[in-house]
């Protein structure tokens, strides 16, 4: 544990990349691959779940720190995380135990802790914590508590593990995609110099991301060379066929085959060794229905008759990475299609591939995505047609290309502490817009500001703060600002009546004052319109 | 009564019976200031008294024309009808605790003080007394400092891993007493020490008074072709992002403060490292060192009085929140301000 904590410390306590990597690099060189091994899946965000109540570690923290209730939730609000705040006011550790490396942690006593009676928790959980320094208390704290992070993307994680065996960054992110279990023999197949550990069934592959396209698409050259189709909003998945299994994977790597049977279907009809890749959307007749429909199909583990008969779903494929047993990621982006259309051609129930969007230039290109919002999609993606499949984000070979969001002026009504980087500063809003003469809560916001407007902000809420109800702050309507979002639906769960896609805050609008902020009617409107849109298509 | 000894009025706290005030903030004809930290030690006053160990900072901060009489620790001083010594507060070079009797009653301003040891001050004494005022900059059961010699261990430690990388490192702590401080626990074995001008001036000051601190050469002096990839640059915390920092090219940055102890103040400042290394007392030795005066009432002033003020109170000890104008360590950070 000591070990991995100093790892921690050690990415925590930079902004630098390289640093990032060479601490990590050193850990994975010098590590026993069973500690390893679940080094590898913290880092990724393979958290386990909660282990202990937070309110009931507070309480322990508090009685064995000897100070009042009262006392503790003062040094929580100058903290402004939990974690860390009980790391800081539990005595100083008595002797120093034995260590106990990390595999020990994650295999045995994590999940004693969480199997256990309170008493007998509260007991492990205090001889814990005084065997532990600060730093060791906080790492608990969090792994315990279900919240832990790390400043690194997986992206990172992937390059010091191959930086640290010497193998390519795609293998080792190959390696890690699908279902694995931290093991001493996982993180040694994982840096194995052979192949031993591709044969997986279930395993996907890593997915190809897009970047937002920067400038005008005519700088992308000769629009001949792009292949352009519409950007859908839904969920992004490989069904993967091998074995005579299918497996349908978010791309957040979670295994969504269940959730999704029309989609596992698919599967039935492909044949082994086919990996698809394209999003899965509720569909109806003829076109997606808004991503609000597919919100209802998604976080349900099972799916009852009815709701399948209500949001049916559908993939639209738009890429192969796999056929006949083959990885096809290096052949070029029209060659992959040429052998997706053939899949579509036998007309397999459930999947459509994603068609493409022709235009002999981009101002004619320009105008078709004028039509994305009545089709229910974001925009365009342009692919560039000599592309091989890439492994992440990588600028070059697809740019998304979206249309610009719809936008709203709110007012700040609420503010609450953020967490991680943010705990301590007032970061999370809750904007509301006039209903008659009410402002009405509307949408919550907490990102796309400065850190320096965030300072700002959060120095004005602590002047202006009328009520507190517990990390939340009740603030003097006064600032506004513009809020972007993708989309806008009815909703009774919302006090407007109204729920928005992605909101962020897109500017402050220092120059407006709050009582000229967007009323509920105009946005009403908004909707309206984009559905009177939506009809017309 | 302790509390007719000493009052807070519109200028500052005053004796009545020896008619000066401690650290006032507003033109006094009698200030006794406890150290040389601007918002201590301001200009204005028509006579200063400060320590012996102080008085060449206080005279740095004051100004040649100012009138400043200074008084060995322990050296016993009657002005009106009290009784004056100082003593050692262990804060910053010639910190004192203003030591007032009148009639048998004694009352004790701290000033900034800290219990921790510092080679590059006198340490702090208790001193019995009715009435204690302590400053409350760090008065939260969250802050505990680790132990000064394994601060200069990781400090020690990052500069070598600097060196390691082909990067200078730059030490950023407040040019009056944490710089020093800072750089008596630097192990100049490792490499050359730099010091920022302002850093350097002060650094002088404590030489002169017998303070013993590794060999440093001043910035703006060394020619144009030093290797600063192996070098320790100490600067205040102003330097960090100013064009100044640019000649070091490839550089890390550290900052000394106590409020390195949260994890959230170290990110925001968006720093390479922080380090927990503080002048200020913290929780435990707050609490050890009020039971230590035996005072039957404490006046808590700047940082977090209300909170350790109502944690006394809960103790059966007899304790209020006094209004200064004191500000603790603010270490060029507002943000901080605002938040205690």
């Amino acid at each position: 544990m000591k070990r991995f904590a100093e790892l921690y410390s050690a990415i925590d306590a930079t902004n630098k990349t390289n640093e990032k990597v060479a601490a990590m690099v050193q850990y994975f060189s010098t590590a026993p691959p069973e500690d390893a091994a679940w080094a590898v899946a913290l880092l990724v965000g393979r958290r386990p779940r909660r282990a202990v109540n937070s309110t009931k570690m507070a309480q322990w923290a508090t009685e064995l720190a000897g100070i009042p209730g009262w006392l503790f939730g003062e040094c929580y609000d100058s903290v402004g995380d939990l974690g860390e705040t009980i790391s800081l006011v539990l005595p100083p550790k008595g002797q120093p135990g034995s260590e106990v490396p990390l595999h020990e942690w994650m295999e045995h006593r994590l999940p004693e802790l969480a199997k256990v009676l309170e008493d007998r928790q509260r007991e492990l959980l205090t001889h814990y914590w005084m065997e532990l320094d600060q730093a060791g208390r906080f790492l608990l704290n969090k792994i315990i508590g279900g919240a832990f992070r790390v400043g690194v993307s997986q992206e990172l994680v992937i390059r010091a593990i191959a930086q640290a065996s010497a193998l390519d960054p795609p293998l080792i992110a190959h390696r890690l995609m699908g279902e694995w279990i931290p093991s001493a023999e996982f993180f040694k197949s994982l840096v194995s110099p052979t192949d031993e550990g591709e044969s997986v069934d279930s395993r996907p592959y890593p997915f190809c991301l897009a970047h937002p396209i920067e400038g005008s698409p005519s700088d992308l050259g000769p629009i001949e060379e792009w292949h352009a189709e519409w950007k859908w909003d839904g969920i992004r998945a490989q069904v993967v066929k091998r074995g005579d299994r299918t497996y349908v994977w978010s791309r957040g790597e979670e295994l969504i085959t269940e959730r999704f049977p029309e989609i596992e279907g698919i599967g039935s009809w492909l044949p082994n060794g086919t990996v698809l890749d394209g999003e899965i959307l509720a569909w109806q007749g003829e076109s997606p229905t808004r991503f609000g429909e597919l919100q209802r199909r998604i976080g349900r583990k099972s799916v009852s008759k009815q709701l399948l008969a209500a949001v049916p779903v559908q993939l639209v494929a738009f890429d192969i990475l796999e056929f006949e047993g083959k990885d096809l990621r290096q052949l070029e982006l029209r060659e992959r299609r040429r052998i997706l259309n053939e899949i579509g051609n036998q007309a397999i129930a459930n999947v459509r591939i994603s068609p493409t969007v022709f235009a002999d230039s981009w101002e004619a290109l320009a105008n078709e995505r004028e039509a994305s919002r009545s089709r229910n999609v974001e925009g365009l993606m342009l692919k560039r047609l000599d592309s091989p499949y890439l492994v992440g984000r990588k600028k070059g070979a697809w740019w998304k290309w979206k249309i610009d969001p719809l936008t709203v002026d709110a007012v700040l009504i609420y503010a609450a502490r953020g967490t991680g980087k943010r705990a301590a500063l007032y970061t999370d809003y809750t904007f509301g817009v006039w209903d008659g003469d009410r402002l009405v809560t509307f949408a919550k916001a907490y990102s796309g500001l400065t850190d320096e407007e965030i300072r700002q902000v959060d120095a004005w809420v602590r002047r202006n703060s009328v009520e507190k109800f517990g990390p939340v702050r009740t603030v003097t309507p006064e600032l506004v600002f513009e809020l972007a979002f993708e989309g806008i639906q009815l909703s009774n769960r919302h006090k407007s009546g109204l729920a928005v896609r992605f909101p962020r805050i897109l500017r402050w609008r220092k120059d407006k004052p709050y009582t000229e902020a967007d009323r509920l009617e105009d946005i009403r409107a908004m909707l309206t319109q984009l559905e009177s849109e939506g009809i017309s298509d | 009564m302790a509390k007719a000894i000493l009052r807070v009025n519109d200028c500052g706290i005053y004796c009545e019976a020896g008619g000066f005030y401690v650290d006032p903030w507003r033109p006094v004809d009698r200030a006794i200031v406890t150290h040389a930290h601007s918002d201590h030690a301001r200009v204005g006053m028509k006579h200063y008294l400060c320590s012996a160990e102080g008085y060449r900072v206080t005279r740095r901060r004051l100004g040649d024309d100012a009138s400043i009489e200074s008084l060995e620790f322990g050296e016993q001083k009657t002005i009106g009808s009290a009784k004056v010594s100082l003593h050692p507060a262990g804060h910053i070079l010639g910190s004192a605790q203003v030591r007032i009797e009148v009639d048998g009653q004694i009352a004790v301003v701290s000033g900034d003080y800290k219990t921790d040891p510092d080679p590059t001050t006198a340490p702090f004494e208790p001193i019995r007394c009715h009435l204690f005022i302590t400053e409350s900059t760090f008065g939260l059961p969250i802050y505990r400092w680790p132990d000064q010699a394994s601060v200069f261990a990781e400090i020690n430690a990052w500069w070598r891993a600097n060196q390691a990388a082909g990067r200078a490192s730059l030490l950023m702590g407040y040019a009056l007493g944490k710089a020093q401080r800072a750089l008596s626990g630097l192990d100049p074995s490792i490499g050359d020490i730099y010091l920022h001008g302002s850093v350097h001036q002060l650094t002088e000051l404590y030489r002169e008074q017998g303070v013993n601190l590794p060999a440093t050469k001043l910035i703006s002096e060394v020619g144009p072709k030093v290797d600063w990839s192996q070098a320790m640059i100490v600067a205040p915390p102003s330097a960090s992002g100013s064009p100044w920092v640019r000649r070091f090219g490839d550089h890390s940055t550290a900052f000394c403060s106590g409020w390195m102890a949260v994890r959230g103040t170290r990110r925001r400042r968006a720093l390479d490292r922080g380090f927990v290394l503080s002048d200020h007392v913290d929780w435990p030795s707050l609490l050890s060192t009020i039971q230590a005066t035996q005072a039957q009432e404490v006046w808590v002033t700047h940082g977090y009085r209300d909170t350790v003020v109502r944690y006394l109170t809960e103790l059966g000890m007899k304790a209020k929140v006094l209004e200064t104008q004191f500000e603790g360590e603010l270490d060029d950070q507002p943000l901080e301000v605002a938040e205690a």
